[in-house]
């Protein structure tokens, strides 16, 4: 490799706070630990994402083929000051989310995969990549943009986002824009987690990302779609 | 009136089934009733569908006609019965009707609706047409915001709380992880959606006191049952489980004008017609299925139904009474909560499921030795109410 080369091509980054892991109890019960990974793991993450390309319900497929590129880029240091966290339930992976920092007042959010569904896991991980825009990075304001209308759902209508003139990073719909005032507004309803996360809880989440089979995460993404009675 | 007999019933899992028209999914139905009785070759009569809004879910209309063409039942006669999210129940009724008056021996049912083609909020606005245009509809009244309003009274006049209506949901969504029909598949419990600090996140407002999982899922779905007279029966495969009692009543469109909001006197009419006809009491019924759109419904049906005394059908649930194994279990198909409410098929699909609660047919939603069943179908916000008593033979 021509380091002198791979200098220009990787861009600046600007520091970045760690976001504390946190858990959050689901409607099941069930104990998702949240935690920001580092590029060391994003061929695990890919391995979960891969299978979601083909799945065209809900704009799936164009969701995760972006988010498997922005993970990929970030992984091989192309894509500027990127973060990811992630959701696991008893060390399986759940969901991703993941985004970056324009400058350091504004955040780019990119993508949210929910691998398990009808629990609000996406709905959980992108409020708390938005906890660490503002809380932790300090940011002033998120753009915004959604690719299904789930999404707009979820961010736009659920946090009443405000309009933004010009464009989204990704291309796309009009722009909307989270701002400190509008998360801290919002934060008790739709924010959750509690820290510390109990050590034993931290330690099944860090000893190993547990991935589904290609099987279970379409079942999982298509609902009872698959099941044995049709 | 001659006896009636179910001499066969079907279903498909009820979900979010892109891939199938409304169409499809009552004809798959349609298909597993007839396979299920047996019937051969031998001529349907009359096909009556219950369905509330294809002109508006679906931009179709006249199904029943093309459905009697897909599953080349022609010339049988065909009809299309709305009667809003109880247009399942009223075309069981009108089949009822056809064979009891001897006017047809054998009558297909088919209840369906698919939903999921519009958003939810889309859907939500189809399903407050049936509200009262001028007193209702254009305050922006929905079916939640009713139900929001109603548990709020109910809460207030016979101490429901909060507590009680998660039970129910807890419950029913436990029945449905044993029912491969239901749309819902997952189990939740008391403290990921109400004692956690933040259980409020999962499970928030929709319309004060009513949360998330107070409500019933969008889905599609279709059911069918094949009705015929005893001596057709006898011939056919399946045991038999007899309509053996109807009731139909009504009530004013608006809340408003009730003089008390609380009382559904629709659902105790109908009840009361249903055990009459069928000289059984609510003490005889071994299962139920109760049309619980939203938490609150399952505990005033179940009182008003007579199952209960008034106030006492949330003590009922916590108590576990109606759990499966319970003295009277309600809803172990999951209910609207878990099997989901495509509305024109929730009539139909409850009868189907009472059908295979009284035939022990079941599986792991089975309650032991049934042989009495009562559904209750609700229309709008109890203003047109269907309610049935079935029977095994034997």
């Amino acid at each position: 490799m021509d380091m002198e080369l791979e200098a220009t091509l990787r861009p600046p980054e600007y520091p970045m706070e760690p976001y504390p892991a946190k858990v959050i109890t689901l409607a099941t019960g069930g104990k998702m630990v949240v935690r920001q990974v580092d590029r060391d793991v994003v061929p695990i993450l890919l391995e979960a994402v891969r299978p979601a390309m083909e799945v065209e319900r809900d704009y799936y497929d164009i969701v995760a083929a972006r988010l498997y590129a922005e993970l990929l880029g970030w992984s091989r240091y192309r894509v500027k000051d990127e973060f990811c966290i992630i959701g696991q339930i008893d060390g399986l992976l759940v969901g991703i989310v993941n985004s970056r920092m324009y400058s350091p007042i504004l955040g780019i959010s990119l993508h949210t995969l929910a691998i398990e569904r009808g629990l609000r896991i996406g709905a959980h991980l992108f409020a708390a990549k938005m906890e660490h825009h503002i809380e932790y990075l300090g940011q002033e304001e998120v753009l915004i943009t959604a690719e299904s209308p789930i999404g707009f759902r979820r961010w736009m209508i659920e946090y009443g986002l405000e309009k933004r003139d010009g464009q989204h990073e990704l291309g796309g719909a009009t722009p909307f824009a989270l701002t400190r005032e509008l998360y801290f507004n919002n934060k008790e309803r739709l924010v959750a987690g509690e820290r510390p996360v109990p050590a034993k809880l931290m330690e099944v989440a860090e000893r190993e990302i547990k991935v589904a089979s290609e099987d279970d995460i379409l079942e999982k993404i298509l609902g009872a779609k698959r099941r044995k009675i049709q | 009136m001659r006896p009636v007999v179910v001499s066969g019933v079907g279903m498909i899992p009820f979900e979010r089934r892109d891939e199938d028209s409304l169409v499809d999914m009552m004809a798959m139905a349609g298909l597993r009733a007839m396979d299920d009785a047996g019937l051969g070759d031998r001529p349907v009569d009359s096909v009556y569908v219950g369905n509330m809004a294809s002109g508006l879910f679906n931009h179709q209309v006249s199904v029943a006609s093309a459905l009697v063409d897909r599953l080349s039942l022609m010339p049988a006669a065909a009809d299309r019965v709305e009667n809003g999210p109880a247009s399942g129940g009223s075309a069981v009724k009108n089949g009822f009707l056809a064979v009891a008056s001897g006017f047809n021996d054998v009558v297909l049912v088919i209840g369906g609706e698919k939903m999921r083609e519009v958003i939810g909020p889309r859907a939500t606005d189809i399903v407050a047409c049936m509200t009262h245009p001028l007193a209702e509809y254009i305050y922006g009244v929905t079916l939640p915001a009713m139900a929001g309003m109603f548990t709020r009274l109910y809460m207030e006049k016979y101490g429901v709380t909060r507590k009680h209506l998660t039970e129910v949901a807890v419950k029913n969504q436990e029945n449905g992880l044993l029912n491969p029909y239901a749309h819902i598949q997952m189990k939740i419990t008391m403290e990921g959606t109400l004692t956690h600090p933040q259980a409020h996140v999962n499970n928030p407002v929709v319309a004060d006191p009513i949360h998330l999982y107070d409500c019933c899922p969008v889905s599609d779905g279709a059911a069918a049952v094949l009705l015929t007279t005893e001596e057709i029966a006898k011939e056919l495969s399946k045991p038999s489980v007899y309509i053996a009692g109807v009731g139909q009543a009504t009530d004013t469109h608006t809340l408003q004008e009730r003089s008390d909001p609380t009382e559904l006197k629709a659902v105790q009419i109908a009840s009361q017609k249903a055990f009459e006809m069928a000289e059984l009491t609510p003490q005889d019924i071994d299962v139920a299925e109760l049309h619980d759109a939203f938490t609150i419904l399952e505990i005033a049906e179940s009182e008003q139904a007579g199952f209960f005394p008034l106030g006492e059908g949330g003590k009922a649930v916590d108590a576990g009474e109606t759990r499966i194994g319970g003295s009277l279990p309600i809803n172990p198909s999951g209910g609207l909560k878990a099997r989901g409410h495509p509305v024109g098929a929730t009539g139909v699909a409850q009868v189907v499921e009472l059908v295979w609660q009284l035939r022990n047919e079941a599986g792991e939603h089975q309650v032991e030795d049934a042989s009495k069943g009562f559904s209750l179908n609700f229309g709008g916000f109890g203003n047109n109410v269907l309610a049935f008593v079935l029977r095994r033979e034997g």
